[in-house]
C-alpha cells in the first residue's frame, strides 16, 4: 500500500512535534530528574478520586447527555461566576469536553475555514498551530518578547491582522513562559478587535494558577464575551490530568455548533470523570489554594536561584513553568537541553519546541518536588560552571 | 510566622534558602525567627519519623486509656506529670470522654510494655483503671504514609 497517497494530505503536511528526538533520549534515561513534564506532581485529592470511585460503585457507567451532565454544567456555571465573575448559562452556553485540548480543537474547527488565518502568540503550547492547519486554516505566529513580559501587545496584534484573520488565540496564563495578561493588557487587545469579526479562543486552563493577582478573562472585558470562546478544564487546577475533563463556554449559537461536533466525535465525556469533576467544583476550592501556595513557593525558589547561578529569568506570574534565558551560554536551546540531560541527567525542554520566539530559552516545570528542584539547581550550577571552564580553555 | 511554622512542620530538613523563598522572607529573617521560635519552645524539637518495620527491628507500640482521680489543686496536671516523666511514654494527651488520659508508649517487646503498665502505671496513686490497646500496624503518622515507595509511573508526555 502506498499510504502516502492514501493519507489525508492536510494531516501529512502537519509536522510532528519537533522534540521527538529529545524525548527519545529522555526515555532512555529513566533515572534523570525531570522538570520536563507539564503536569501537576500532585495526585488528585482523595475526596475527588473517591467521588469517581463511588460513581462506579453505584453503577453509573452509562453515557451522559452530549453536553455533559446538567449537574456538572450547573457547577461549572456557578464556579465561573464565583471565582471569575463570568456568567454562562448551564443550559446552552457550556459543553463538557474530553480535556481542554478537545475544547481547543472544537473551538478552532467550528470557526476556521480553508484559507483563513489564526493568530497564535508564541512561544506557547504546541497544539494551536497544528490544530489550525488540520482545520484547513493558516497559523500566523506572533513572537512574544521577554521585555513585554511575554504579553501580547496591541501593536503586535494590529500588525498581524489581515483581511483573512478569523481567530485570535489567547493562551494565558501561558505555558511555557508563565506570562499573564492583566486587565489593562486585555482592554488594549479588545480595542484592536472592536469593530472586526475576529473571534477569540481563550485557553484559560491555568486560570487558577496565578501568583500575586487574580486571573482576568478576556470575556470579562465589556463587549468581548460575545466574541470569545473560553476553554478551561480540571487538569491543572485540581491535578486531574488523567481524568480528561475540560469545558468550553461561549454564545449559544457557538455552543450548538461545538456540541454537534462533540456529539458525533465523542458522544459524551467519561461519566466517572464527570462525577469526580462535580465533587471538585463543589468542595475543591481549598485544594486549589493549597496546591497554588505550594507551587508559588517553588516558583520563587527556582527563579531566585536561576538568577543567582547566572541565568536571566523572567518572573513568571502564572502556570507552573519558568522560562530562563540561556543565550548567555552561547548554546541553542536544543543543544543546551541535550547536553544538560546527558551530562547532568536533568530534563528541561528546549524553548524552540514552543514555536517561533522560543529559541534561546528553556522551560523548566516546577510541578516537581522541592528536593528535585533543589538538586536540579545544583546540577544546573555545575553544568554552567563546566561550560564556562570549557569555553575559557578554548 | 505561621507560614514558616507550617513549612517546618511539613519538612524540617528544608534549607534556610528554600524556607526563605517559600515563606517570602529573607534568609536572615528565617534564621532569626527559627531561633526565636526554638527559644520560646513554639518549636519543641525536630525528629525523624521512622517506619521500624522497614529495618526489621522489633518494636511494640501501645495506646493506653487511663482513668485517674484529679487532684484538688492541680487537676490532672500533677498526675499527668508523674506519668509522662517515664521515658517509655512517647506521647500523652488529656482527653474528653469516658477516660482521662491517652498514654502512648513504645517498647521492644510485648513484655516490656506489659511490665510498664502493670508495674509502673496501674499502681500509681490516683490511677483508677487502664485499658491497653496494642497497635498492630501503622498506616500513617504526621501526614506521612508508611508504605514502601512505588516506582513512579509518570509517562513521558509533551504538555
Amino acid at each position: 500500500m502506498n499510504y502516502e497517497s492514501i493519507l489525508n494530505k492536510r494531516i501529512q503536511a502537519v509536522k510532528p512535534s519537533g522534540i521527538r528526538k529529545f524525548f527519545d533520549l529522555l526515555e532512555e534515561m529513566k533515572d534523570a530528574i525531570s522538570l520536563g513534564i507539564g503536569e501537576p506532581d500532585f495526585v488528585t485529592p482523595w475526596h475527588i478520586r473517591d467521588a469517581g470511585i463511588y460513581s462506579l460503585e453505584r453503577g453509573y457507567t452509562k453515557y451522559t447527555s452530549n453536553a455533559g451532565m446538567v449537574q456538572l454544567r450547573r457547577e461549572i456555571s456557578s464556579y465561573l461566576s464565583r471565582r471569575f465573575q463570568l456568567e454562562y448559562h448551564y443550559k446552552d452556553q457550556i459543553v463538557v469536553t474530553v480535556g481542554g485540548s478537545e475544547g481547543i480543537d472544537l473551538a478552532l474547527r467550528v470557526l476556521v475555514e480553508p484559507g483563513e488565518e489564526v493568530i497564535v502568540p508564541t512561544p506557547s503550547f504546541v497544539c494551536y498551530g497544528p490544530l489550525t492547519e488540520m482545520a484547513g486554516g493558516t497559523p500566523v505566529y506572533v513572537e512574544l518578547q521577554a521585555e513585554d513580559q511575554f504579553r501580547l501587545t496591541p501593536e503586535q496584534l494590529k500588525a498581524a491582522i489581515t483581511p483573512k484573520t478569523k481567530v485570535l488565540v489567547l493562551p494565558f496564563p501561558c505555558n511555557p513562559t508563565g506570562g499573564i495578561m492583566e486587565q489593562k493588557d486585555l482592554e488594549a487587545i479588545a480595542q484592536v478587535l472592536e469593530g472586526t469579526d475576529i473571534m477569540v479562543v481563550s485557553d484559560e486552563i491555568y486560570a487558577e494558577l496565578t501568583y500575586g493577582q487574580k486571573h482576568v478573562s478576556i470575556a470579562n472585558i465589556p463587549g468581548m464575551k460575545e466574541r470569545t470562546i473560553l476553554v478551561n478544564g480540571f487538569s491543572k487546577s485540581y491535578a486531574m490530568t488523567g481524568w480528561r475533563m475540560g469545558y468550553v463556554c461561549a454564545a449559544p449559537e457557538i455552543i450548538a455548533a461545538i456540541t454537534k461536533l462533540h456529539q458525533f466525535g465523542i458522544m459524551s465525556a467519561p461519566t466517572m470523570s464527570q462525577y469526580a469533576a462535580i465533587e471538585a467544583m463543589r468542595s475543591g476550592d481549598g485544594d486549589i489554594v493549597h496546591m497554588r501556595d505550594e507551587y508559588d513557593g517553588r516558583r520563587r525558589y527556582l527563579v531566585e536561584h536561576l538568577r543567582k547561578i547566572g541565568l536571566p529569568c523572567f518572573e513568571p506570574k502564572g502556570a507552573f513553568y519558568v522560562f530562563p534565558d540561556i543565550r548567555p551560554t552561547g548554546l541553542s536551546s536544543e543543544e543546551f537541553c541535550n547536553r544538560f540531560l546527558v551530562e547532568e541527567k536533568v530534563a528541561v525542554i528546549p524553548g524552540s519546541a514552543f514555536g517561533p520566539g522560543g529559541e534561546g530559552y528553556v522551560r523548566a516545570c516546577y510541578a516537581a518536588s522541592m528536593q528535585d528542584i533543589a538538586e536540579a539547581l545544583n546540577r544546573m550550577d555545575n553544568f554552567l560552571q563546566n561550560l564556562e571552564r570549557k569555553s575559557a580553555r578554548e | 510566622m505561621s507560614r514558616l511554622l507550617e513549612l517546618l512542620e511539613q519538612d524540617c530538613m528544608q534549607t534556610v534558602n528554600q524556607l526563605a523563598a517559600r515563606a517570602e522572607m529573607t534568609e536572615d529573617a528565617v534564621r532569626a525567627e527559627i531561633a526565636q521560635l526554638e527559644q520560646s519552645r513554639a518549636i519543641v524539637g525536630y525528629q525523624a519519623i521512622v517506619d521500624w518495620d522497614q529495618v526489621r527491628r522489633e518494636s511494640v507500640t501501645a495506646l493506653i486509656e487511663v482513668k485517674v482521680v484529679p487532684q484538688s489543686v492541680d487537676g490532672f496536671d500533677r498526675i499527668a506529670e508523674r506519668i509522662y516523666q517515664y521515658d517509655e511514654v512517647e506521647s500523652m494527651y488529656l482527653m474528653s470522654g469516658s477516660f482521662d488520659l491517652t498514654v502512648i508508649i513504645s517498647g521492644r517487646t510485648l513484655q516490656e510494655v506489659a511490665r510498664f503498665v502493670g508495674e509502673r502505671l496501674a499502681p500509681l496513686e490516683g490511677v483508677t483503671g487502664t485499658a491497653t490497646h496494642f497497635i498492630l500496624k501503622k498506616y500513617k503518622e504526621k501526614h506521612l504514609v508508611f508504605k514502601p515507595e512505588e516506582p513512579e509511573e509518570r509517562e513521558l508526555i509533551f504538555r
